[in-house]
């Protein structure tokens, strides 16, 4: 057999090394996103033979029904609560167990744990606690709300509260996750910087924090933003199990209502347009996430 | 000495749980003074300096700095500027920014830092201006007037090294405390910037304190400097002092470009010399020399001409090996031909092969 030039035996290698993926995720990716693009247009039906091209009708109902309107408000309402609050609580814990380390390890190691519990645990069944902890009487909040003198309250029935209830455990689950990546961005910041900010006379909690601990997390920060928006905006166990999106759609989301739309009523076109909204949402975010922030987390 | 010393070190021990660190480290800095903390890497003299700086606390003993005690203060209270060997610039600010936080720290309120607010407070007008000229005063000086705007993960290592050095320089300290600050600097890079703190000391005029393993850059810069081994100062001295007098084997087989000749009492030079088996005889490459009525004689193994100097490696009756330095003019005979070695007059070291102390006298036996 005749060797092949050099050349071409490089082309051939690059091209068996990148060429499953390649393929693979156009078929089970760009493939898949392009039908439901397609499919957006629509008024197709799970099991129909045949569908009618409706050209954005799908887009006017998600926006202009009042029904579509609370799933994108209600999600953006929840979105908005969740980033920052498990954000900076997941800082915050980093730091705190962080510092711990140096003076209780076992301690802050065992804290550790009971953090990421939440993380490692499925949301699903943790829903079932959930649902027992806020019971309008039985529950452990409101016994203890009484006992304080307040007023029992229907966490998960009430509609001025049902959405910031699931808020608060979406943050419940999401704290642990990013203490976790916040304290590995922690170990990484080279202890001579911190010693530099002492005999600069930034030795102080809170300029430490700002001279060296904030600006050396900047890429974590950015990742752990991105990873939380992605997960807030997917949000649907807690919703599925604990309020089907009720009571009266006070707690629909759009991840919900894509579900409802899709595999209870069968409406592929609707669900599919609601998938193509959702998907722009975090295209635009991520987008915008690594365009603003990339270039000044990094420090070229 | 009639001088005070500006800083002392008075019997300090460091302990990490059950690892002594430090063991009754005595140290003391005369103003002005230029010292090197020389020593193998794991020897505490990054421990010593991070007591000096205030980084650190002895578990035992005191710091005395200007006749007052300051463990409990912290190195920004001290006023001691430092330079890491990793430069520890600070990523996100511009070199401009670097070189000011000391300043903006000390000048400028919580309020007066924050970016759009510090403009519309009129004090904080003065000292922002005040601190752009002392910034640009230190920056002309180490020659950084074009990068002040440039981040520091865009300079080179050289370029870093003169940031840490502004940094250190803009706020007038007490007492300059450097850590192994030119390790990470090419050789030729290496050899510049060492004339440059140098001059550096001699025009600011304050005490610098120098971490180091390498002995050539101690000997090169300092005018005292300190040998700790394991923990302890082995000796504390001028170069010419630990070079001509070390205290123990340790510190001469340290101190000298050469690792220095030791020949224990079977050697063979003992008996030349009629010290019997109580000494340990060192001597210098250096004073090692091709001698033709010379009493040490030896096969020559090795040649390295480095051009100034070779440097020969012999083998003697006994087997040991020797090393020697001869002039790059002198002829050489081939490997493998017999030589004969002189020491030069008075380069004799004698240590005691038990403890290994430095013997001022040796009675012939």
């Amino acid at each position: 057999m005749r060797v092949l030039p050099r050349s071409i035996r490089e082309t051939l290698t690059d091209a068996w090394l990148v060429g499953p993926a390649a393929v693979a995720m156009l078929t089970f990716i760009f493939l898949p996103v392009a039908a439901v693009a397609v499919f957006s247009f629509t008024d197709y039906q799970f099991g129909a033979n045949s569908f009618a091209w409706l050209g954005l009708e799908n887009y006017e109902r998600l926006f202009g029904s009042t029904l579509g309107q609370r799933a994108i408000t209600n999600t953006l309402l929840y979105v908005s609560i969740v980033i920052p609050a498990s954000v900076g609580l997941g800082l915050v814990v980093a730091i705190g167990l962080h510092r711990m380390a140096e003076w209780a390890p076992g301690f802050s190691n065992v804290l550790r744990a009971v953090y990421f519990l939440p993380v490692a645990a499925t949301l699903v069944a943790m829903s079932v606690a959930w649902q027992m902890v806020l019971h309008p009487s039985l529950g452990v909040v409101n016994q203890a709300l009484v006992a304080l003198g307040g007023e029992p309250r229907s966490w998960l029935s009430d509609r001025g509260i049902v959405l910031y209830t699931l808020a608060m455990i979406g943050v419940w689950q999401t704290v642990g996750y990013n203490m976790v990546l916040f304290l590995a961005g922690l170990v990484a910041i080279p202890k001579d910087l911190y010693d530099a900010a002492e005999v600069d006379g930034a030795g102080g909690n809170w300029s430490r924090f700002w001279t060296v601990t904030w600006p050396m997390l900047g890429p974590t920060t950015l990742f752990v933003l991105v990873i939380t928006a992605t997960n807030a905006f997917r949000v649907f166990e807690t919703v599925a199990t604990l309020t089907q999106g009720g009571p009266a759609f006070a707690s629909d989301t759009l991840v919900y209502a894509l579900y409802r739309e899709g595999f209870v009523y069968f409406k592929a076109g609707y669900a599919s347009a609601i998938t193509m909204v959702f998907f722009v949402i975090l295209l635009v975010l991520t987008l915008a996430q690594f365009r603003l922030v990339e270039r000044r987390v990094h420090y070229r | 000495m009639t001088l005070p010393a500006l800083l002392e070190l008075q019997n300090v021990s460091r302990r990490f749980g059950q690892t002594t660190v430090l063991d009754d480290v005595n140290v003391s800095i005369n103003d002005g003074s230029f010292t090197a903390l020389l020593g193998a890497s794991g020897c505490g003299k990054s421990t010593t300096l991070r007591i000096i700086a205030g980084l650190d606390r002895p578990t035992e003993g005191r710091v005395v700095l200007n006749g007052a005690e300051v463990a409990e203060k912290t190195a920004y209270e001290r006023n001691v500027a430092m330079v890491f060997q990793s430069y520890a610039l600070y990523p996100h600010l511009t070199v401009f920014q670097n070189i000011a936080l000391p300043l903006t720290m000390r000048h400028l309120g919580t309020l007066g830092r924050m970016p759009g607010l510090g403009r519309l407070l009129p004090n904080a007008r003065a000292a922002r201006s005040h601190i752009r000229q002392k910034v640009g005063e230190t920056a002309e000086s180490l020659g950084l007037s074009e990068l002040l705007h440039r981040k520091p993960s865009s300079l080179s290592g050289g370029q870093k090294q003169r940031v840490a050095l502004g940094r250190a320089l803009v706020r007038d300290p007490v007492l300059f405390l450097l850590d192994e600050p030119l390790s990470n600097l090419d050789a030729r890079l290496r050899i510049k910037m060492r004339g440059e703190l140098v001059s550096l000391h001699k025009r600011t005029g304050k005490p610098f304190v120098y971490v180091t393993h390498d002995q050539t850059e101690a000997m090169a810069m300092a005018d005292q400097i300190v040998v700790m081994i394991d923990g302890k100062v082995a000796q504390a001295g001028s170069p010419r002092d630990l070079y001509d007098h070390p205290a123990n084997k340790d510190v001469a087989a340290f101190i000298g470009h050469n690792a220095m000749n030791f020949f224990e009492p079977g050697d063979g030079l003992a008996q030349l010399n009629g010290v019997g088996d109580k000494a340990v005889i060192g001597v210098r490459p250096e004073h090692l020399v091709p001698d033709p009525d010379g009493a040490l004689s030896a096969h020559l193994e090795t040649a390295e001409f480095l051009g100034s100097e070779t440097v020969l490696g012999l083998r003697t009756q006994n087997g040991k090996q020797v090393t020697a330095i001869a002039s790059g003019e002198v002829d050489l005979p081939a490997e493998g031909s017999q030589l004969n070695l002189g020491v030069l007059a008075g380069r004799f070291h004698y240590f005691d092969s038990q403890s290994g102390k430095r013997m001022t006298e040796v009675t012939p036996s």
